[in-house]
């Protein structure tokens, strides 16, 4: 749709015209403010936490088991320098040799939802899958934190 | 031939001054729609339509997902 109404700018004389391809819904998926009625609908990404441990994947267990041992969470996400969100690390994949190295035992691509998610079909899923918690991401992968139950 | 921005981009051309345009129909645009973003349904693009639009500044359009 906006490809056309782009064209049609440009017909009428505009000369300065872009289109914003990927839209509304990229936009709320990098959960992004917005207006309108819907605006303050509860999402994930208005229920997100941000305090779950990270850990980088060349970093040992050893670092990672004290900070996840230090906070409310039995888990840890591994994360990229850029917050890309490359796997998970489980309570026991921690429990291997101190030294081993994170990206050794992490559990490769865990299911992640998009933050502009209703928090009700949010809910639900935690439900029906018997979930604690599950990861919210914007489209490029970047960890944006997680909902729990 | 219209160019297709990103999000990145749309933030630079927003910082000097761009014009949001969301062309879905208004019922959709009165129920969520980007900060400061204008409603022209697409099939109401005219002349009159877009008189109140700057045409020395850019005007960025979008929908929901560019179908």
């Amino acid at each position: 749709m906006s490809p056309r109404a782009a064209c049609r700018l440009e017909a009428l004389g505009f000369t300065d015209v872009y289109d914003y391809a990927a839209g509304k819904e990229d936009w709320l998926a990098h959960n992004l403010p917005s207006e309108g009625a819907a605006a303050n609908a509860p999402t994930a990404g208005s229920r997100l936490r941000h305090d779950v441990p990270t850990a980088r994947p060349d970093e040992t267990l050893a670092a990672v088991r004290a900070r996840v041992d230090a906070s409310p969470y039995r888990f840890a996400l591994v994360v990229a320098d850029d917050r890309t969100l490359l796997g998970r690390l489980r309570h026991a994949a921690l429990d291997a040799a101190p030294g081993t190295a994170v990206h050794e035992v992490m559990e490769s691509g865990p299911l992640t939802l998009r933050p502009h998610l209703a928090l009700a079909d949010v809910e639900s899923h935690l439900r029906v899958h018997q979930l604690a918690y599950v990861i919210v991401t914007d489209p490029e992968g970047h960890l944006l934190g997680t909902v729990h139950r | 031939m219209v160019a297709q921005i990103d999000l990145r981009r749309l933030h630079a051309l927003l910082d000097v001054g761009a014009q949001l345009v969301e062309v879905l129909p208004a019922a959709e645009y009165a129920d969520q729609h980007l900060p400061g973003a204008i409603n022209i349904p697409l099939k109401t693009v005219s002349p009159g339509t877009t008189a109140s639009l700057n045409r020395t500044r850019p005007v960025v359009v979008y929908c929901w997902d560019g179908l």
